[in-house]
């Protein structure tokens, strides 16, 4: 069993009410905004299952949006986010749909990308897809997220390149659509890749997609 | 290698002559690769917000969006200027500290989750409120704080704290047992009496139900942030007089398990049943429009 730390069970200092509903909502948000990375005008939240049934007594609405902001679960100012954001144009959508995880929501930035992601409790969270490509971030490790061309020795290249700046991966998750069809593939780093590795990864053929994404605090 | 049994940790404080919080601080500070020194600060962290949690809740009416909740810390604070609390000043300390942290909660207000949002007054009523009247060191609450966590992680490993999983034995349940081993820690009990005051606070937990109305950690969760508050002091007064329990802690952990694996998913936050379902809770979910 992999040993866990005592602030798993003392903290997050966060705004209440809620770790899963609320915390847990804001460190979602969090994570799209690492992920996005650029400033937007226009964000549409799709609430699923007891998020969208149970999310407004919780501030759910108000964390994620907080969250993408860039506020921390501990911010006094989640509470009244409504009253603060001026510039960005934001709507919420509520679904109930069993296929999804309980508390799950798509985070819809600029109509250009789809975040989506699950609240696993304790605050815990997981991105689970970026577009419609599988991910596994759960903003606990520094994170190189990349999208290419399912064919032999792609993950050797990549780590081989990680290799070279003495960084240790701490995870390595991997799938596909098919066999030679698009894959993807998320390495948890113990320190975070420089934009070199990036770049260096960028150039590769028939990568379509890479970003580095940093981990939550 | 993780300790991740109680038996395991009471082996390694009597054969390194350490106390839970030593090993605590010692293992995290080899997982986090760092000093002791920046671990304990970062409980004074928790610790601060704690307090600053209940200096907010003390005076706040504020109340939910339920607008059931939020005003029942100043009505204890009342009545205890017109009357003091039969047991005395630390009890009033405690049912207050306990309601104001758990109604700072639900009005969105920073708190720390000990272990989790819902519980969050229990831990830092009974360290707080027992610090105060009986003037113990902050680095004694540190040590209070840390022997809380070492027990809930180790509770942890065999059940996920979450009400979904196992009902509130694992929320308040859990809560209440740490803080029984918080006190008993800073009472001066030795780290067998720590383990004994978790198991009789675990043992009279078991089949606890998570069934709030409408979904909200509001009604029954806040006030039961104060009656499993008091529930540790009685825990840690029986096992620091030699109270023993006869089923040992690490079998009461597993029973809260499997109790929490034989309740019904009605009763276990999905505001199915229970409190949830009586007619009063089910009409407050018809004028909120929550269907959970």
């Amino acid at each position: 069993m992999e040993q866990q730390s005592i602030f798993s069970v003392i903290s997050p200092i966060m705004a209440g009410p809620s770790s899963s509903h609320t915390a847990g909502a804001v460190r979602l948000g969090l994570m799209a905004r690492n992920i996005y990375k650029n400033t937007f005008s226009k964000v549409k939240f799709v609430l699923y299952n007891s998020f969208a049934t149970t999310g407004f007594g919780h501030g759910t609405d108000k964390g994620l949006l907080a969250g993408l902001l860039g506020y921390g679960v501990d911010d006094p100012l989640i509470k009244n986010i409504f009253d603060t954001v001026k510039d960005v144009n934001y709507s919420y959508e509520y679904i109930q749909d069993i296929s999804r995880y309980p508390n799950s929501v798509d985070i819809i930035i600029d109509d250009k990308m789809k975040i989506s992601g699950d609240s696993v409790g304790a605050g815990e969270i997981r991105i689970i897809k970026i577009d419609d490509f599988s991910v596994n971030i759960n903003g606990n490790y520094d994170t190189l997220i990349m999208i290419y061309k399912d064919k032999p020795g792609m993950i050797s290249r990549v780590s081989n390149l990680i290799q070279n700046q003495k960084i240790n991966i701490a995870t390595l998750h991997c799938g596909r659509s098919s066999k030679g069809g698009v894959a993807s593939m998320c390495i948890e780093l113990d320190i975070p890749a420089g934009e070199e590795i990036v770049e260096n990864i960028k150039v590769l053929k028939d990568v379509f997609f890479v970003t580095n994404v940093r981990k939550l605090k | 290698m993780a300790i991740i049994s109680f038996v395991d940790l009471l082996d390694k404080c009597n054969k390194e002559n350490k106390a839970i919080f030593e090993v605590a601080q010692e293992e995290e500070a080899l997982l986090a690769e760092t000093e002791v020194d920046v671990i304990r600060l970062k409980v004074l962290e928790n610790l601060t917000a704690m307090k600053e949690a209940v200096k907010n809740g003390l005076t706040s009416t504020e109340k939910s969006v339920s607008e059931w909740c939020g005003d029942d810390c100043v009505k204890l604070v009342e009545r205890y200027k017109k009357r003091k609390a039969l047991f005395g000043k630390t009890f009033e300390k405690i049912t207050e500290y306990s309601i104001a942290t758990a109604e700072e909660n639900l009005r969105m207000g920073r708190i720390v989750a000990c272990p989790t949002a819902g519980s969050c007054g229990i831990v830092p009523s009974v360290i707080l409120a027992v610090a105060e009247e009986e003037k113990i060191t902050e680095s004694k609450r540190i040590d209070a704080l840390l022997t809380a966590g070492m027990i809930g992680l180790i509770v942890s490993y065999k059940v996920r704290l979450a009400g979904a999983v196992a009902g509130c034995q694992a929320e308040c349940g859990v809560a209440a047992a740490m803080a029984a081993a918080a006190l008993t820690e800073m009472l001066g009990g030795s780290p067998k009496e720590v383990l004994e005051a978790t198991a009789l606070a675990l043992k009279n937990i078991l089949g606890l139900t998570c069934d709030p109305v409408c979904g909200l950690v509001e009604v029954p969760c806040i006030k039961r942030n104060a009656f499993l508050a008091v529930h540790a002091v009685t825990a840690s007064e029986l096992a620091l007089s030699g109270v023993q329990s006869k089923i040992p802690v690490d079998e009461v952990v597993d029973t809260l398990k499997i109790t929490g694996q034989l309740m019904s998913p009605l009763l276990k936050e999905t505001s199915q049943g229970g409190l949830a379902k009586t007619k009063t809770g089910m009409e407050l979910e018809k004028k909120l429009g929550i269907t959970p």
